[in-house]
């Protein structure tokens, strides 16, 4: 049997020459990437950024036409068996089987990542009230609001305690106090367990407060990568990271698209005030 | 409120991946389980299917039985048309699994199992004896309705487990025959048409309804590659005991099922793009 991953010297996610066509648009230009183990990553940028495809290059969705990937030091393209099953991944879209209840749910993806069956039910009802979806746990996932889908969802993602936890957009949807408890669940599992976050978010603060190390994407490239407060300090003692957004995405936006970024910003603004 | 997870480091130390086939049940199993668990929070879905095949017994059975129009040997032809029904029922509880998958598809769920240690093909396999479950509970709700209506199976307990792997067999090539064809054509509208479109003739074309015997030359000749035929001749060669080549059925069931399998697989990944 070859040895497991090494988990805690080499990079979490280490990524060289990344390259995605669809035809002739390239959704993912020459990405390099490395996000060390136990780091807090975000993927910022504006829709249609590539930050999704990204994501689904890393999680063997996508099979890596150029460039190189490698999870834990190991190459998505030769091992991606051994990759997934270091992984949980809450894709951008909600999805759960809601046909099943939130316990048969997470159950399922308990047996599809092997979990023990000994340890299987203490798991199970670890994750779920980790997610505080004890109560509701019983009921089928078609009746639960946005909110307990995503925390259901991620109790999936935990239930195999992945080395890696890959959140696209896990908050988008939801009302602020969902937002905060997602957030604080994710900090915890970073800050206790050593997981290693890497999550995509339209929520600058939120991204500001929680990720170690931001990568700002535009148009499929990596503008600007670094601590937020870096990135901020480099554009001026008052900069938020939002600011730092605008600086490097929002010049080359078209106008169309500049709208709506603004209108969002202005909305947030007032949401702001109002919380 | 915190609650503790253990550490993952320590978690993935003792954690071996299990081998290929040891995973390949237990991905099977798993498919199956989540199946009995959807059947059983929605037990509606079991009696509204069977609609459809009792009226083919009640109606067409029972009148055609009267007229004696279709020559089915030594048995009434009710019995002979019971095993037909099963075997139609389970094709189209099947073909709809294509349908299922490009659902589960747009709605996320295919993107997440995709992302899961399963191999594509443990997954196509898995979805495969799911349908085998619905099929066989078809099955067996259409053998009792049978029964009450006075037709005779056998009760020789290998023989009705060959029934149960004839059911299977036939249920994983026509699901994963959906499977691909909707990896081929990637729409669920477009699989709709598809599947209406050949769940009929795949039917009109088997001996089903008639035997082999009565139909023209040209449909004879599409009879005699279509695995439904095959399966059809098992299930009655097996309940009623009509002269048949039980190891060709047999043979020809599992062959095509594993190349369905095999194509489903390939084409899997195409849904997820
Ligand atoms: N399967 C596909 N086929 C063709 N083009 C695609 C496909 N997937 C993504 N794209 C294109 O690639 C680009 C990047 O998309 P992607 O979903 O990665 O953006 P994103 O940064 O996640 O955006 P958002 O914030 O809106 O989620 C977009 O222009 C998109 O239209
Ligand atoms: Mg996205």
């Amino acid at each position: 049997m070859a040895a497991g991953p090494d988990l805690g010297t080499v990079p979490a996610i280490d990524v060289h020459g990344l390259t995605q066509r669809f035809g002739e648009h390239v959704a993912v230009d020459d990405v390099d990437l490395t996000v060390a183990a136990g780091e807090c990553f975000g993927l910022l940028g504006p829709n249609g950024a590539g930050k999704t495809t990204t994501i689904r290059l890393l999680v063997t969705l996508l099979p890596v036409q150029t460039g190189q990937v490698r999870i834990f030091g190991l190459d998505v393209r030769r091992k991606a068996m051994a990759v997934r099953r270091l992984m949980g991944y809450v894709p951008q879209q909600l999805s759960v089987e809601g046909a099943l209840t939130g316990r048969e749910n997470v159950t399922w993806f308990a047996r599809l990542f092997d979990v023990p069956r000994r340890e299987r039910t203490a798991r199970v009802d670890e994750v779920l009230a980790m997610m505080d979806l004890t109560d509701a746990a019983d009921r089928l996932a078609a009746t639960y609001s946005g909110g307990m889908v995503r925390r259901l969802e991620l109790a999936q993602a935990l239930v195999n305690r992945p080395a890696l936890l890959v959140l696209d957009e896990p908050t988008v949807g939801l009302d602020p106090v969902a937002r905060d408890s997602v957030w604080t669940r994710v900090g915890e599992l970073q800050s206790q367990y050593g997981t290693t976050v890497l999550l995509t978010t339209h929520y600058m603060e939120e991204a500001d407060a929680l990720c170690d190390r931001v990568a700002l994407m535009h148009h499929g490239s990596v503008r600007a990568l670094g601590a937020p407060d870096e990135l901020k300090a480099a554009l001026g003692p008052q900069a938020s990271l939002e600011d730092v957004f605008r600086h490097w995405t929002g010049d080359q936006l078209a106008g169309e698209e500049k709208g709506g970024l603004r209108s969002v910003r202005t909305t947030r603004r007032t949401a702001g005030r109002m919380g | 409120m915190s609650v503790r997870l253990d550490a993952p480091r320590a978690a993935w130390a003792d954690r071996r991946p299990p081998a290929a086939a040891r995973r390949l049940v237990s991905r099977v199993g798993t498919f199956c389980l989540v199946e009995l668990q959807k059947l059983r929070h929605d037990r509606s879905e079991v009696v509204t299917r069977l609609i459809q095949p009792i009226l083919w017994l009640v109606v067409f059975g029972q009148t055609f039985t009267r007229l004696r129009a279709i020559p089915s040997g030594n048995v009434p032809y009710l019995d002979y048309l019971s095993a037909g029904i099963i075997a139609q029922s389970a094709l189209f509880v099947s073909i709809f699994y294509g349908i299922q998958i490009i659902w589960e598809r747009d709605a996320g769920v295919l993107t997440k199992l995709l992302v899961t240690p399963t191999p594509r093909a443990a997954l196509v396999t898995g979805k495969a004896f799911a349908a085998g479950i619905r099929s066989l509970a078809q099955a067996v709700a259409i053998l009792v309705v049978a029964l009450l209506l006075g037709v005779r199976y056998t009760a020789n307990p290998l023989k009705l487990l060959g029934v149960l792997v004839v059911v299977l067999l036939g249920a994983a090539f026509f699901c994963c025959l959906s499977v691909t064809i909707a990896g081929l054509v990637l729409k669920r509208d477009r699989l709709m048409g598809i599947g209406q479109a050949i769940m009929m003739p795949l039917f009109f074309a088997s001996n089903a309804l008639y035997p082999v015997s009565v139909m023209p030359g040209w449909l004879q000749a599409i009879s005699a590659v279509n695995p439904l035929s095959y399966e059809v001749s098992a299930l009655r060669g097996l309940l009623l005991g009509t002269p048949t080549t039980l190891w060709l059925d047999f043979a020809v069931l599992s062959l095509t099922a594993l190349a369905a399998i095999g194509a489903a697989s390939a084409l899997l990944g195409r849904l997820a793009r």
